[in-house]
């Protein structure tokens, strides 16, 4: 069998993805197609699809409300529900609950400004593919950069969420005013996780700390060890 | 003809932007106003073939997002 094979999916307006798919090549090794979002289908026999951060159609409508409809989410839909792993991390979140693979939406920041600063995440699931690199409760340090950010959801699904360990980190400090400091989510499988600080820009010393990296290693290490 | 789908967002959830513009208006001295929130406006052109299920699921679909908003139709 052949090597870690993973898409990188490009929306007009993305600006994360070069950062994305150097962080997979770097740390899962393997191949990383580009992926247009036009495109109505996904290359075969995918490990990963990472849906990258940016402002996809300059927000138009909803941060990630055009993404979500574009020819290639349908092909993403039918692989997340085949039980592929799919990481959206900021723009890539927003269009992950836009798409519906993920409950709840992203709302501007409770206090209006666009945030662009590490912050402190505690990580809430260490069970996931995504985060079983991380031990329970790890305080880590990861970038965000964004402006709606603000995760909201009703109160069933919010208990719902966090009864079934699908709360994947939260803030440890005060960001955007997201429900529950909720900063990072799983869907019910467990194979999808958006996110909204950025992983990729932490994977080696150089960028300040390696804690994104961990992310990374854990998708391959399940690969491996599955 | 003309259809104008009225978006807004759904009682409890929070509007910071509807905050700042409520905000701003203090700011330049109107009392009275106890609260602002923001919604959205869009205006369609379509032909008379166009159904009410239609335009019904072009805002379910797209238009609004149901987890945090409401739409209303309205044929002009």
């Amino acid at each position: 069998m052949g090597g870690f094979r993973a898409a990188v999916i490009t929306f007009p307006g993305s600006n994360c993805d070069r950062d994305m798919a150097v962080a997979i090549e770097q740390v899962c090794g393997g191949e990383v197609h580009r992926v247009w979002h036009g495109d109505a289908g996904l290359p075969d026999g995918l490990d990963l699809i990472a849906l990258p951060g940016g402002f996809s159609y300059g927000d138009y409508l909803r941060s990630g409300a055009m993404a979500a409809r574009s020819p290639v989410m349908r092909a993403v839909v039918e692989a997340a529900g085949r039980g592929v792993a799919v990481l959206g991390v900021c723009n890539g979140f927003q269009v992950l609950t836009e798409a519906g693979l993920l409950p709840g939406a992203l709302m501007r920041n409770a206090g209006i400004r666009f945030v662009c600063r590490s912050v402190a995440l505690t990580v809430e699931n260490t069970q996931s593919m995504f985060t079983r690199g991380y031990a329970p409760g790890q305080t880590i340090s990861i970038p965000v950069a964004h402006h709606d950010g603000n995760y909201y959801a009703d109160e069933a699904t919010l208990d719902r969420l966090e009864g079934e360990g699908r709360v994947a980190f939260r803030y440890a400090e005060s960001v955007n005013g997201s429900a529950r400091d909720i900063a990072g989510v799983l869907n019910d499988q467990g194979n999808v996780l958006g996110m909204m600080p950025h992983p990729e820009r932490m994977i080696e010393a150089a960028q300040g700390g390696t804690d994104g990296r961990v992310l990374f290693e854990g998708i391959v290490r399940g690969l491996v060890g599955a | 003809m003309k259809v104008r789908v009225h978006v807004s967002l759904k009682n409890g959830v929070l509007d910071p932007q509807g905050r700042a513009i409520h905000h701003a208006i203090e700011g330049l001295g109107f009392n009275g106003v106890q609260d602002v929130r923001a919604g959205r406006l869009i205006e369609l052109e379509v032909d008379e073939t166009v159904t009410d299920e239609a335009l019904d699921a072009m805002a379910k679909q797209l238009l609004a997002n149901q987890v945090i908003e409401n739409y209303r139709i309205e044929r002009v």
